[in-house]
């Protein structure tokens, strides 16, 4: 069990990388505590799984130091690391049992047989594995491999990680669910740190305590689910979580606010004062379809929109309408009326963020200094 | 209900057709000599199971039986081994892996009576280089007059002619593991030895029954090699079945027995054939 740290990591496939654009990995530095239920979501090709391989030491970073409890472990291969990695397609050694396939890295260890039998049961029990175990393992179905082989990396409780690589990618939806608790109760039970990689915000959601959202090799924000839900630290983090995402509207600075067309957004002292130290940068408002208040009739401080289309997803509908040239989603609970034609908005203020080049302006630091 | 539509035997009929020409008739003729005592085009006798019966009671053929399957014995023995060994250490990428898959792929291009003609020039005491080094050293070595020493001229000379097969049929099937799967071996602390006996040998496992059974029939027929080495000599010792089939068949003229014989070889090629198949895929039938 550790802590593992990551400090001016970067990493590049390319032999001699010119640019930013070569980097799988872009420099960062960040801390996976020991005993967390981490995330990593990012889309596909974002380097969410080079990261992992760093991690484990599959590959070795052209840049930084990857440090367990402390100790820079850059030099040790994955097999002095002490980590287990479950990855995307199921790996089992066709031609052992199941159990034998449990019992392999223990044995690697130079474990007891004793020992060995009782923590491979205690896992075939936890997995559901316990009618297979006799079995040879390249009979199995897709999901009863996959469950080997996460088995595998689960068996051994004293790793300092279990990093996982989307691996319920083969396994079948209501088995998924399963499999996520199932994961979600082993952590609970041994308290190990794990690392959980996928494209997947509900997957992440349900298993992590805490989510690292990555977008073009960094880590663009490192939070609750709550946190990247309600003050979303990058416009990615915005656009990628949520579903719909964030609006994002581009937006120029005027005298109290910011503008798009006609439409103007009057901002707080603070903001504005923040907007003002920016000059020239690409400013964009961002607001969650959930959070945009709509009005049953109009109100002077309400906007008025046309209504483009509606969408109705059972226990919500989704809103779509043109604000003075700009589409806007909306999400009405299912109370909620549904306008016709027109609807009148407002964005209240708590909700509406700013971002300057794509990144929050937060306006906290400044409020604190006298 | 069924409706039976016999049209579609007219797209069987060209493989049919294809397979009649390749094999049904001419093994037919053979079917067919080998129960005919034949003189000339109109003096014919059938004798029914009687070369049969005499091609079974040779002692010649018996002992070429023996030391064929002796020779195949050990042809696979080394050869595989082998060629799963130079396949493990053969470079992945870069320039050296082309370069060695050309230098691996030489010995298979080479015609067979080339082959026999190289190493019988280069095994000779006088002008070769192999006979001619061993002799200075003091090493008696003749492959034309000592039995042992033409044996291991012709396997040596078999190894070299054929483990480029088996080693590229290893190579191309290591190339196919998807790299997860070392990943996850390093991961879980596996042995080398562990990950060749338990990844990588299953793995092969399609392309080693391949290797198995082309070396085992070529090995089991081989002819001109040994026929340009040393001729079947010193006397009979490296006279192999299909050398004593050829001077039974052309030599001697005995067209019966040896069509006989033809047919028992045949089949003899094709049970240890299916043995091997069944042994090597037995696993995947039976769970």
């Amino acid at each position: 069990m550790a802590e593992i740290r990551l400090r001016n990591l970067a990493h590049s496939y390319s032999r001699s990388p010119s640019g930013p654009a070569d980097y799988a990995i872009r420099e960062m530095d960040h801390v996976w505590e020991q005993g967390g239920a981490y995330a990593l979501l990012g889309p596909s090709g974002c380097g969410k799984s080079t990261l992992l391989n760093i991690i484990s030491g599959l590959l070795s970073p052209s840049h930084g130091e990857v440090q367990f409890d402390g100790k820079v472990v850059n030099a040790l291969p994955p097999e002095q690391r002490n980590i287990a990695q479950v990855f995307q397609f199921p790996v089992v050694y066709d031609t052992m049992t199941v159990f034998d396939n449990l019992a392999f890295p223990l044995r690697n260890q130079g474990m007891n047989e004793a020992k060995v039998l009782a923590k491979v049961n205690e896992i075939a029990e936890v997995l559901e594995l316990h009618p297979l175990l006799r079995k040879r393992a390249s009979n199995l179905t897709a999901d009863e491999k996959q469950k080997v082989s996460m088995g595998r990396g689960l068996v051994r409780d004293d790793v300092s990680a279990i990093l996982f690589d989307e691996p319920l990618t083969v396994i079948d939806p209501h088995l998924k669910w399963k499999l996520r608790r199932k994961l979600k109760q082993i952590h609970e039970q041994f308290n190990i740190t794990m690392v959980y990689v996928t494209h997947d915000q509900l997957e992440a959601s349900t298993f992590a305590d805490k989510i690292a959202v990555m977008y073009g090799g960094q880590i663009v924000q490192f939070g609750t689910p709550r946190e990247l839900f309600e003050r979303p630290s990058h416009t990615f983090v915005g656009y990628f979580i949520g579903s719909p995402g964030m609006n994002l509207i581009e937006v120029l600075p005027y005298g109290g606010g910011v503008r798009f067309n006609e439409t103007m957004l009057p901002l707080s002292p603070a903001l504005n004062r923040r907007v003002a130290e920016m000059p020239g940068a690409k400013l964009k408002v961002g607001i969650r379809p959930e959070f945009i208040h709509v009005w049953d009739g109009p109100n002077e401080d309400a906007f008025c929109a046309d209504v483009v289309h509606v969408e109705d997803l059972g226990t919500y509908k989704i809103l779509s309408l043109k604000l003075d040239g700009q589409l806007l989603k909306v999400r009405l609970q299912e109370d909620q009326p549904v306008p016709q034609r027109q609807a009148y908005l407002s964005f209240p203020a708590q909700w509406l963020m700013l971002y300057a080049d794509d990144i929050l302006v937060e306006t906290k630091p400044m409020e604190v200094q006298p | 209900m069924k409706v039976h539509n016999n049209k579609a035997w007219w797209l069987v009929l060209p493989v049919f057709l294809l397979v009649a020409f390749s094999a049904i008739v001419p093994m037919m003729t053979v079917v067919n000599y080998s129960v005919q005592d034949i003189f000339d085009h109109s003096t014919r006798y059938f004798v029914g199971v009687d070369w049969y019966k005499q091609v079974l009671q040779d002692t010649r053929l018996h002992d070429s039986l023996l030391r064929q399957f002796i020779f195949s014995a050990c042809v696979l023995l080394i050869e595989i081994p082998l060629g799963i060994a130079i396949a493990l250490c053969m470079p992945t990428k870069g320039r050296m892996a082309s370069l060695v898959l050309i230098v691996l792929a030489i010995p298979l291009l080479i015609p067979w009576n080339v082959v026999g003609t190289i190493w019988q020039i280069f095994g000779r005491a006088d002008i070769g280089l192999l006979g001619w080094s061993l002799n200075s050293l003091g090493i008696s070595y003749n492959y034309a007059s000592n039995t042992s020493d033409a044996w291991v001229t012709v396997l040596i000379m078999d190894v070299w002619h054929w483990t480029s097969l088996v080693a590229l049929l290893c190579y191309s099937g290591l190339r196919a593991i998807p790299d997860v799967y070392y990943q996850a071996a390093r991961i879980d602390r596996a042995s080398d030895w562990a990950v060749f006996r338990h990844i990588q040998l299953p793995k092969l496992k399609s392309v080693l029954l391949i290797g198995v059974m082309l070396r085992f029939m070529d090995s089991f027929m081989i002819y001109t090699e040994p026929f340009v080495l040393t001729g079947g000599g010193p006397g009979n010792a490296t006279t192999f079945l299909s050398q004593t089939l050829t001077q039974m068949a052309i030599g001697q003229f005995d067209l019966g027995p040896a069509a006989a014989f033809s047919l028992v070889y045949f089949l003899i090629i094709l049970l240890v054939s299916w043995l091997f198949y069944t042994a090597m895929t037995h696993n995947d039938k039976t769970r």
